[in-house]
C-alpha cells in the first residue's frame, strides 16, 4: 500500500491499538511477507498463526520495533514504531510488554530482580513499592514463592511464566507473547490461558500472541491471522472456530483441522 | 485535604476526613504516576487516620476509574498501615479491576517462600567453603587424569584425533597471533636494547647489549611474553567457547551422543597449544632480536657485528630451555582455558567468570612455573 502518510491514521477513540499497513518484511534479499494489512483492537486477544519459518516471530519483532520493515508502517499505541527514534520510541516501548520465545530472563538476577527491572528503568516508585509490584506479578503467574530463585534454579515452564510476569510488570497496554505455551504441560498451559483471558477481560490489556498450540488458540483467541509462506501474505483472518468451519482455503483447513484429520487417519 | 494532588498531571485525588467518621476517599486514575507522587504522603495520612480512628476506617474507591499494579500495591500498603495502627478497614465501591489487581497482593500474605531464608551459622558457611575447595580440587585432578588418558590414547591411535579441528585452532591461536606477537616482541627488543645500551655505554661496552638481550629473550622473556599473550588471546577464547557450549547444553549433547567432551573439545585445543607455543616463542625471540639490532644501529653497532655477537653469546641450552618452557606454558594455557570452560555453571555471567578465571589462573601458573624452571635449570646447570 503506497501513499500512507507517516501520521497516525487512527481515530481519536483509540479503538485500534495496533495498525499494520503495507508491511513488507524480510532480511536482505529474502522477503518473508509482502504487503500485510491488519489491525488489532483494544482488549482483544489476537493470535498470529503460521507454519514454521513463515515469519510469525519476525512479524512480532517488527511490531515491537526490533527490525525495520522493508516497506510499510506499523502504528503501536498511536505512534509509528517504524519511524520512531529516541525518546518517542522509548515512550512506545514503555507501553508494551514482551515475552520472548525462550523467556530471556537475565541469568545473573533473581526472579524478583528480573521482574523489578522494568520498574527501576521506567518509574520513580519507591523501592518498597517496586518490590511489592514485582512480587505480586510473580504471584499472579503462580511464582510468588520463588521470588528469590535464580532463573537457572527453576524449570523451563516456570521461566516462561516468570518472563510473562516481567513483561506485564508495567501494566502495558499491549502484551506481546511469543509462543507462551510451547513446551508447557497441558495443565500449566491451561492456567496460562486463563491468566491471559483475565488480563484481557478485567484489566483491558491487548494481547498479541504468536502460537501454534491449537487447543489454546480455540480456547482464548478473539481473532487470528494466518500467515501463509507460499503466498507471502495473510491466508485468512477472523475468529478461529468460524475459520475452521467456513474457510475454503485448503491450507487453512489442514492447519486448523489437524486434530480432526489425525483422528480420521487413525480411525 | 491534599491541595497539591488536584493540580497533579494524572487526575488522581484523595482526601481524608475524620468527622463524622474516619474516611479516606480516592478518585481518578490510580496508576503508577499517581503512586510515584503519593506513595509516602498518602501512607502517612493513612497512619494518622488509623491512629485517630476508633472504629473502622472507610476507604471509598467509588471514584477510582483505573487501577494498575502499582495502584494495587498502594492500596495493599494502606491496608497494612491501617492494620498496624489497629484500625479496621472497609473498602467501599471496589470495582472488578481493583479487586483483580489487588488479589495477588493479598494472596502473597499467605505465601511461604519456597526456600527458607539462609539462617546457617558461620561454621556451616566455613564447611561449605571447604567443600567447595575439595570439589574444585577433585574436578581439576580428574580433568588432568582424563586429559592424560586422552593424550595417551591419541598417541596410540593418532587417527582418532580430530586433526582438522586441531589445525583450525592452531591457526587461530598461532598464525593469527603473529601480528600482536610481532608488535610486542619488537618493542620488547627495542626497550631492552635501549635501556641496557645507555648503561653499557658508560663502560664502552655497547656490543655486550647483544649478549644481554639475546640471553634474556631466549631464556626468559620470549617464552613468558608469548605465554601471557596466548593466555589473553586463546586461553580466554577456549574458556568462552566451551563455556558457552556448556550453557547451551551442547556439552551434554556430546555426552549423550557418546562423545567424550575431553577428547572431542579439549584434546584438539591442547594439542594446538602444544604445537604453536614453541613456534610463537621462537618467532618472538627473532623479532625481539631485530628490534634490538635496530636500536643498536643508533649506537654505532652494525648489523653484522650485532648478530655475530648474538651467535657467540647464545648456546643451544639457552634456546632449548626457552622452548621447553614455551611448551609447558602452552600446555598450561590450553588446559586451564578448557578446564575453566568445562567448569562453567549456567547463564551468561558464568561464561564471563570462567573466561576471567582462565586468564588469571593461566598467568599465575605461568609466573609460578617460570620461577620453578629458574631454580630447576640452575641446579641442572642448564
Amino acid at each position: 500500500m503506497t501513499g500512507v502518510a507517516a501520521t497516525n491514521p487512527d481515530n481519536a477513540q483509540g479503538e485500534v491499538v495496533i495498525r499494520v499497513r503495507g508491511l513488507t518484511m524480510g532480511f536482505d534479499d529474502l522477503v518473508l511477507m509482502r504487503n500485510l494489512n491488519f489491525e488489532v483492537r483494544r482488549g482483544e486477544i489476537f493470535v498470529i498463526l503460521g507454519g514454521s519459518g513463515s515469519g510469525k516471530s519476525t512479524l512480532l519483532q517488527h511490531m515491537i520495533g526490533l527490525y525495520r520493515p522493508q516497506a510499510g508502517h506499523i502504528w503501536v499505541a498511536g505512534a509509528d514504531i517504524t519511524e520512531a527514534e529516541g525518546a518517542q520510541r522509548e515512550a512506545i516501548l514503555r507501553r508494551v510488554g514482551v515475552m520472548y520465545q525462550m523467556g530471556a530472563l537475565f541469568g545473573s538476577m533473581t526472579l524478583l530482580e528480573n521482574a523489578r527491572l522494568p520498574l527501576e528503568v521506567h518509574t520513580d516508585l519507591p523501592r518498597e513499592a517496586m518490590d511489592a509490584v514485582a512480587r505480586a506479578r510473580l504471584q499472579l503467574v503462580g511464582l510468588g514463592a520463588f521470588a528469590d530463585f535464580m532463573p537457572s534454579e527453576i524449570s523451563g515452564g516456570m521461566q516462561k511464566r516468570a518472563a510473562i510476569a516481567r513483561a506485564m510488570v508495567l501494566d502495558p497496554e499491549v502484551l506481546f507473547l511469543d509462543e507462551p505455551s510451547a513446551g508447557l504441560d497441558p495443565i500449566t498451559s491451561a492456567d496460562l490461558d486463563r491468566l491471559i483471558q483475565r488480563l484481557a477481560r478485567t484489566l483491558g490489556m491487548t494481547i498479541v500472541i504468536v502460537s501454534h498450540e491449537l487447543a489454546s488458540i480455540f480456547a482464548i483467541a478473539d481473532r487470528v491471522i494466518m500467515l501463509d509462506k507460499e503466498s507471502q501474505g495473510i491466508a485468512a483472518e477472523g475468529d478461529p472456530a468460524t475459520l475452521r468451519d467456513t474457510s475454503d482455503h485448503p491450507w487453512v483447513q489442514r492447519f486448523l483441522r489437524r486434530t480432526d484429520s489425525d483422528q480420521e487417519r487413525s480411525a | 485535604m491534599d491541595s497539591s494532588a488536584a493540580s497533579a498531571v494524572p487526575p488522581f485525588e484523595y482526601d481524608a476526613t475524620v468527622d463524622p467518621a474516619p474516611r479516606l476517599r480516592l478518585s481518578g486514575r490510580l496508576d503508577v504516576h499517581a503512586v510515584e507522587r503519593h506513595w509516602g504522603s498518602l501512607r502517612r495520612r493513612a497512619r494518622d487516620l488509623g491512629q485517630q480512628a476508633t472504629g473502622a476506617v472507610l476507604v471509598d474507591l467509588r471514584g477510582v476509574d483505573y487501577c494498575d499494579g502499582a495502584g494495587a500495591a498502594l492500596l495493599h500498603a494502606l491496608e497494612q498501615d491501617f492494620a498496624r495502627a489497629d484500625a479496621e478497614v472497609q473498602f467501599e465501591g471496589m470495582g472488578r479491576m481493583v479487586e483483580e489487581q489487588l488479589a495477588p497482593y493479598r494472596e502473597l500474605d499467605a505465601v511461604e517462600p519456597a526456600r527458607a531464608a539462609d539462617g546457617r551459622g558461620w561454621w556451616q558457611g566455613w564447611m561449605d567453603g571447604v567443600d567447595r575447595v575439595g570439589r574444585a580440587a577433585h574436578s581439576q585432578f580428574s580433568f588432568v587424569g582424563e586429559l592424560t588418558q586422552a593424550v595417551g590414547s591419541a598417541l596410540r591411535h593418532p587417527r582418532q584425533v580430530r586433526w582438522g579441528d586441531t589445525l583450525r585452532v592452531a591457526e587461530a591461536a598461532g598464525f593469527q597471533a603473529l601480528p600482536i606477537v610481532s608488535l610486542i616482541a619488537f618493542l620488547l627488543g627495542v626497550i631492552l636494547a635501549f635501556q641496557s645500551a645507555i648503561a653499557m655505554r658508560q663502560f664502552g661496552g655497547e656490543i655486550f647489549v647483544a649478549n644481554l638481550v639475546s640471553v634474556s629473550l631466549f631464556r626468559e622473556l620470549g617464552p613468558l611474553m608469548m605465554a601471557i599473550l596466548l593466555a589473553g588471546r586463546s586461553g580466554a577464547a577456549f574458556a568462552a567457547e566451551i563455556g558457552t557450549m556448556k550453557v547451551n547444553e551442547e556439552v551434554n549433547a556430546l555426552k549423550t551422543m557418546g562423545l567424550d567432551p575431553v577428547r572431542f573439545l579439549v584434546l584438539p585445543k591442547v594439542l594446538a597449544g602444544l604445537l604453536v607455543a614453541p613456534l610463537l616463542a621462537l618467532y618472538a625471540n627473532m623479532i625481539g632480536l631485530i628490534g634490538a639490532a635496530v636500536v643498536m644501529q643508533g649506537f654505532g653497532i652494525p648489523w653484522v657485528a650485532f648478530f655475530n655477537q648474538v651467535t657467540s653469546a647464545l648456546t643451544l641450552s639457552d634456546l632449548f630451555s626457552g622452548l621447553v618452557k614455551a611448551v609447558v606454558f602452552g600446555l598450561v594455557v590450553a588446559t586451564v582455558g578448557c578446564l575453566r570452560g568445562l567448569q562453567t555453571g549456567s547463564g551468561a555471567a558464568s561464561v564471563g567468570l570462567s573466561t576471567t578465571s582462565a586468564v588469571v589462573t593461566s598467568i599465575i601458573l605461568i609466573v609460578v612455573l617460570d620461577g620453578v624452571f629458574a631454580v630447576l635449570f640452575y641446579h641442572l646447570g642448564v
